[in-house]
């Protein structure tokens, strides 16, 4: 935690010369799972203030990529580096990356029998505040309320067991909600926007793009370019076998959304993108 | 089974103590009776545990404890279990065998409701004790502890709820067992009568860890036609003592009880709560939460027994293990012949924090009749990564989120205990069994 604090300290100091928000520096990153070699080499660098797409078919390593980000524990790192504002994030625990700054939006969160919704979001975010420091319970439940209704949240769902019995848009949403309350440095969402009907997605869109300034740099993995006509990325990225083999600006998710993949396929010449196969 | 038999407690100290306290010749003769049987029954054989071992022989049996004159004298611990702020209007505390504190509310006393210790009861009541003690419920005979408990049967309450009485505040009994070395034989006995309510609230606690002494308690609630009985418990007993603690309750016509006990003893216990449903269209909801620790061996058994047509019974047991502590949970679905559209549901599941806790959830349903519904459902498992990684993910610390699922695992039954200082004091205790 030491080095967290320090780290916020020479982050002032570069805000004043023209510096803002917290830089993400993904290198060549090798990621398996159970023997099995998924990611084979992706570089990605993140800064305050950009969004990222990252777009591709299913099973290329997205979910991978974001998983082995945040420290999830079945996969092992071979090979590569994963830094936040130079702090090596690998050489943390999972709950080290997330108060260093990463908060990643998972594609399928787990439910929590007999916790309330409400205590976690408070223990998320009393994690984050020194002890002694707690938020005051009043100063917390109007900041969740307020959240609740902006995100058009039922506030009973604050009650309720953490995503327990939750729809799937139900449990989007209660990313989002966290998303707003815990205000990381650097998001990861995975598909947050699959399963959502428009008013949801038009929500969720809302209540992502209200964090959207200089200190916030996010990555968001989504197969759907109606989620990029409310939130415009900055970069898009492609994957395919466990690697971005293409990268450009928000006309590439259109083309994506218009053509499918198989014209980078016939470009790059490659026959299975999914990650069993060799590049 | 060979058990260390010998009793330091004999005929003549018997009658002795029954003297002393005034019993009515009846009660004297059934301790006599039971003292005979003491050295011809078997001891129980709790389901797959050895309890030879254990010491049910050596312990003290009398002591006095002091009354109070004002609840800050107790220690912080019971104190606890108290909200100072709104402290019950009914409030019953034993040290050792003796009364040290009791109050009812007027209104309570002016409709008959009687609150007050078993020794009083046995005076004052006598008609009434005499008919409900050892007989509808639990039987002399069933074991050599059931005996031993009448023989030497040294503290406890009478609980009383005339006809068409509905009780709003709640009873509360704290059982506090001062002395080290004294056993406690308590008997706490529970009636209400047609068409009454009450919820009840017990809690027995103890401080030795090193002194070795026996807890023998045997619970009996009878719930009258259309009585309605809410009953809630946290057990607390250190780890020197050796517990036999069993809570019956006999459910007539249209009655209802529901347990939700909290077991947080530290000392080998054997453990069962029963709900025998008489009458028809009777029901029973028995929750129970465990933590284990230390080197601790515990069997806790819950049971309903249909008799009636159209009874309910619902059973949800949830124990943590931790350390080398060792738990077997047999959760039992009697259904009688003749109990038509009977329903019996069992849930057990056990949250294993070592390696070297031993966990074992054994689902029993024995149906006797064909126009029935059971169903049950057992596990027993670790704490899931996936959980962890979810809550980390967020910044909590590994201590906390096992602490947040641990807690969330056991809310269940924790939420469901009818006295809000109760249910802080049980997850304090659990907080500090866990941690
Ligand atoms: N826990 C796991 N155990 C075994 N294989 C896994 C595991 N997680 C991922 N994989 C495999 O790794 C490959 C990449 O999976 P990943 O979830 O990263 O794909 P994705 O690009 O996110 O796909 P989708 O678009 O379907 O979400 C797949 O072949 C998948 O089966
Ligand atoms: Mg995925």
């Amino acid at each position: 935690m030491n080095v967290v604090i320090h780290l916020k300290k020479y982050k002032l100091v570069l805000g004043g010369i023209g510096m803002a928000g917290s830089t993400l520096e993904i290198k060549n990153l090798h990621v398996q799972i159970e023997g099995k070699k998924i990611l084979k080499g992706v570089d990605l660098t993140i800064k305050g203030g950009e969004f990222h797409a990252v777009m591709g078919p299913n099973g290329t390593g997205k979910s991978t990529l974001a998983s082995a980000i945040m420290g999830h524990p079945k996969y092992e790192i071979t090979e590569g580096s994963v830094h936040l504002d130079g702090e090596d994030v690998l050489e943390m625990e999972v709950d080290e990356r997330a108060r260093a700054g990463l908060f990643l939006g998972m594609q399928y969160p787990s439910e929590i029998s007999g916790v309330t919704t409400s205590d976690f979001l408070r223990s998320s975010i009393n994690a984050r505040r020194e002890e002694g420091d707690e938020i005051p319970l009043m100063k917390f439940i109007k900041e969740m309320d307020s959240t609740l209704d902006y995100l058009e949240i039922d506030k009973n769902m604050a009650q309720r067991y953490l995503n327990e019995g939750f729809s799937g848009g139900e449990k989007k949403r209660n990313e989002i909600l966290q998303l707003l309350l815990l205000k990381p440095e650097i998001a990861i969402l995975d598909e947050i926007d699959s399963g959502l009907d428009i008013d949801a997605l038009k929500v969720v869109s809302k209540g992502i793009n209200k964090l959207r300034d200089e200190n916030f740099g996010c990555l968001i993995i989504t197969h759907y370019q109606r989620l990029l006509n409310y939130i415009t990325p900055d970069h898009v990225h492609v994957m395919m076998q466990g690697r971005i083999v293409k990268s450009g600006g928000p006309e590439l998710a259109q083309r994506l959304e218009a053509e499918g993949y198989e014209w980078i396929k016939d470009e790059l010449g490659i026959e299975d993108e999914t990650v069993g196969q060799n590049a | 089974m060979t058990v260390e038999t010998k009793l330091p407690y004999d005929k003549d100290y018997i009658t002795q103590f029954s003297s002393d306290r005034n019993e009515p010749e009846w009660m004297q003769v059934l301790r006599l009776q039971a003292l005979e049987q003491v050295d011809v029954l078997e001891m129980p054989k709790p389901d797959k545990t050895k309890i030879g071992k254990w010491n049910f022989s050596r312990f003290k049996h009398a002591a006095k404890g002091d009354e109070i004159t004002s609840l800050t004298e107790l220690p912080a611990e019971i104190q606890d279990f108290l909200d100072p702020d709104n402290l019950p209007e009914n409030l019953f505390i034993q040290r050792n065998q003796s009364v040290a504190y009791a109050t009812m509310s007027e209104k309570l006393k002016q409709r008959g409701v009687i609150f007050t210790d078993i020794f009083t009861a046995l005076t004052e009541h006598e008609d009434l004790v005499k008919r409900y003690y050892m007989k509808d419920a639990v039987s002399i005979d069933e074991h050599r502890l059931t005996a031993l408990h009448v023989a030497l049967m040294n503290g406890g309450i009478f609980v009383y709820i005339p006809k068409n009485v509905q009780v709003e505040e709640p009873l509360q009994a704290i059982f506090w067992q001062e002395d080290p070395e004294v056993a406690l034989f308590n008997h706490v006995l529970v009636v209400a009568e047609e068409n009454s309510s009450l919820t009840y609230v017990e809690n027995y606690i103890s401080h030795n860890d090193e002194e070795e002494t026996i807890s023998n308690v045997i619970t009996e609630v009878i719930a009258q036609n259309g009585a309605k009985i809410s009953f809630g418990g946290v057990d607390n007993f250190a780890a020197g003592t050796t517990n036999y603690m069993n809570r019956r309750g006999i459910a007539y016509r249209d009655a209802t009880i529901d347990w939700a006990l909290g077991q947080m003893n530290d000392g080998h216990t054997v453990f069962e709560n029963a709900t025998h449903l008489v009458g028809d269209n009777s029901s029973a909801e028995s929750k129970a939460v465990v933590v284990g620790r230390g080197k601790q061996i515990e069997n806790f058994t819950t049971k309903s027994v249909h008799f009636g047509k159209d009874t309910h019974g619902h059973i949800l047991q949830h124990g943590v293990m931790k350390e080398k502590a060792t738990s077997i949970f047999n959760a039992i679905g009697k259904i009688e012949h003749g109990a038509t559209r009977s329903n019996a549901e069992q849930e057990s599941r056990v949250l294993m924090l070592s390696e070297k806790a031993r966990g074992d959830a054994n689902p029993i349903l024995l149906i006797d009749e064909d126009d029935v519904t059971a169903g049950h459902a057992a596990s027993v498992g670790r704490v899931d990564p996936m959980q962890l990684y979810y809550l980390m993910s967020r910044g909590i610390t590994q201590t906390e989120a096992e602490r947040l699922v641990i807690h969330g695992f056991l809310a269940p039954v924790v939420s469901k205990l009818p006295i809000a200082s109760v249910r802080e004091q049980l997850t304090k205790i659990i907080e500090r069994k866990v941690y």
